[in-house]
């Protein structure tokens, strides 16, 4: 039913429809009211759930851990400094390849403090081997929810939803919640075959020497790869049941005969749709990237064969070597043929608004060099001092 | 597209307000996104907030830039000049105010229509929430939502007393405002 939520309510409920064992999570802006709305659920009965009150984030992702370990189906949510401090509990959660579902209402991290948004949270535990997707509406970040909990469980593998914090997270929109029946017949019971039971005892974390380790990280890696498919295949699902999709790996839209092509990620795409929408709008092939983990090489270099200029927008800074995405995108396309210039421009960290002319001022500053640089495309360097630039 | 932005201070509702707004035009079939800019969160400090409503999906993320209509929750906020930056000619702003219509309008040059909706609400519903007021002011003005949306917003969020109240209070509060008197504004 269609009803106008707020982004981190709309989540709440989405959760709630997949019927978790087990929420632990530690309220941290722009997360906390996701935390709040699941509090209330549980208090009203309307969720029936373990609900565990923790006193970090660290013991947040300790909890689900275990109780996915012990074969429930578990979810928490995080962001920022959450998030780091989450940090090495999450590398775990994945390298012991176990099912679960988190929120990241994406959030710069300090310093300097900031509770706004950029995706630079998320960007920090890249290489933690979770599945990273993120969400360019509520609409989707509802969706993508739900998916998240069948392929945690059909790839043995936690999957992180990407939301901008506050862009997404304290917007009131329309949003289609999914019948509970639906969600029942479409999302399995969870079933962790490698579950911890004093019945049939095995163990799980225990220290790797050097004869297995290379293995499993193979594996890792092979599993991450392996669920490239699988996330298209449960966004496909998912359309053919609930008649809409999230985008599947990514999206292509906009002008296919288009030299320009824009590539980004979250919330950002709304406003380049507008932008692209406007009147007289020049021409461009938009990329939505939805899968940034597992990074779906192949398919982004369909989706920017024959484009002259791809920009890559970061929501995150690697510094010293540039935005994140725009690297992997580099890296991804190296040594293909008829691949574009890449133009790398970082946006909106920390909050900055991003405004509606940015489509338009985007592409005006594609440069015809062979080596196009990096920016932080909004930053205003009068702002700084002259050594600082 | 019908672009607005509030304008309050901490802990008066301004928030609330653009929910409300953008819970009616959902009530009224419309499409709507409803968003705050949140500075450090405090009680007393200024807090802006966007509302936008149109017939197809909203897919713009930015602040609204362009208003076409303004809310001010505290007339201690028009001492600042930039309070109506951006907003479009043709334009209005409801404040909630006891000041003179006509002088706030001269000083800013926009239209603008100065209602009492804290003693009015104090007098309703016994407390100085100004939303359901200047909502309804609003509304009756630019005509842009039927003012059964913003009370079926209302019961969606309240109940007994309270909603009894408030609905009173937007009725109350539709007499201050000419009909449609803003209307033009919506083909801006």
């Amino acid at each position: 039913m269609r009803e106008a939520l707020e982004g981190s309510q709309a989540i709440a409920r989405a959760v709630t429809l997949c019927k978790p064992d087990v929420v632990a999570a530690y309220p941290i802006t722009p997360q906390t009211h996701i935390v709040e709305n699941l509090s209330e659920l549980v208090a009203e009965g309307d969720l029936h759930t373990e609900f565990v009150s923790v006193e970090s984030e660290f013991s947040a992702a300790s909890v689900v851990l275990g109780a996915a370990a012990a074969g429930a189906r578990a979810y928490t949510a995080s962001a920022s400094q959450g998030v780091l401090l989450m940090a090495e509990v999450l590398f775990n959660i994945a390298g012991l390849r176990i099912p679960l579902v988190m929120t990241v209402a994406n959030r710069a991290v300090s310093g300097p403090l900031s509770i706004w948004n950029d995706h630079a949270d998320s960007m920090a535990v890249r290489d933690s081997g979770w599945i990273q997707l993120h969400c360019v509406s509520n609409q989707e970040a509802v969706d993508t929810t739900i998916q998240a909990f069948r392929i945690a469980q059909e790839t043995d593998l936690p999957v992180m939803v990407c939301m901008d914090g506050f862009i997404l997270t304290h917007v009131m929109e329309p949003i289609d919640l999914p019948e509970q029946s639906e969600v029942d017949a479409w999302l399995p019971p969870f079933v962790f075959d490698r579950a911890l039971d004093p019945s049939d005892p095995k163990s799980l974390g225990m220290m790797v020497t050097p004869d297995y380790f290379p293995e499993i990280r193979h594996a890792h890696h092979a599993a991450m790869e392996k669920a490239l498919p699988v996330i298209e295949a449960t966004d496909r699902d998912w359309e053919a049941s609930f008649g809409r999709a999230c985008g599947g790996l990514l999206t292509v839209e906009g002008d296919a005969g288009a030299r320009v092509g824009i590539l980004a990620m979250g919330s950002t795409v709304g406003t380049l749709r507008a932008g692209m929408a406007e009147p007289g709008a020049a021409p461009a092939r938009l990329i939505t990237l939805r899968a940034f983990r597992p990074f779906p090489a192949k398919a982004l270099r369909d989706a920017a064969r024959g484009l002259d200029h791809l920009i890559v927008i970061d929501r995150a800074i690697s510094p010293g070597a540039g935005g994140v995405v725009g690297l992997e995108v580099a890296a991804a396309l190296a040594g293909h043929p008829d691949m574009p210039r890449l133009h790398n421009h970082a946006l909106g960290l920390g909050g900055r608004d991003i405004p509606e002319t940015i489509y338009a001022d985007l592409i005006a500053a594609i440069e015809d060099t062979d080596a196009p640089g990096f920016s932080v495309f909004d930053a205003d360097l009068s702002k700084l001092a002259p050594e600082d630039r | 597209m019908i672009e607005y932005r509030i304008h309050g201070r901490g802990g008066q509702g301004s928030v609330s307000a653009a929910y409300l707004l953008a819970s009616a035009a959902f009530e009224a079939g419309r499409m709507c996104q409803a968003f705050p800019a949140f500075g450090a969160e405090r009680r007393g400090a200024p807090v802006t907030a966007f509302v936008r409503t149109d017939d197809k999906p909203i897919e713009l993320r930015a602040q609204v830039r362009r208003p076409h209509y303004l809310i001010v929750q505290d007339d201690t906020l028009l001492h600042d000049e930039a309070i109506t930056a951006g907003l479009r000619p043709g334009g209005g702003m409801v404040v909630n105010s006891a000041q003179d219509s006509t002088e706030v309008s001269a000083h800013f040059g926009c239209r603008a229509l100065c209602v009492p909706a804290n003693a009015l609400a104090v007098e309703m519903i016994g407390r100085p929430i100004p939303n359901a007021v200047l909502l309804s002011v609003l509304l009756t003005l630019t005509g842009d939502l039927p003012l059964d949306a913003l009370k079926s917003a209302l019961a969606k969020r309240f109940s007994g007393k309270v909603l009894e109240g408030n609905l009173k209070m937007v009725d109350r509060a539709a007499k201050m405002a000419e009909v449609g008197a803003w209307k033009e504004n919506e083909d801006a």
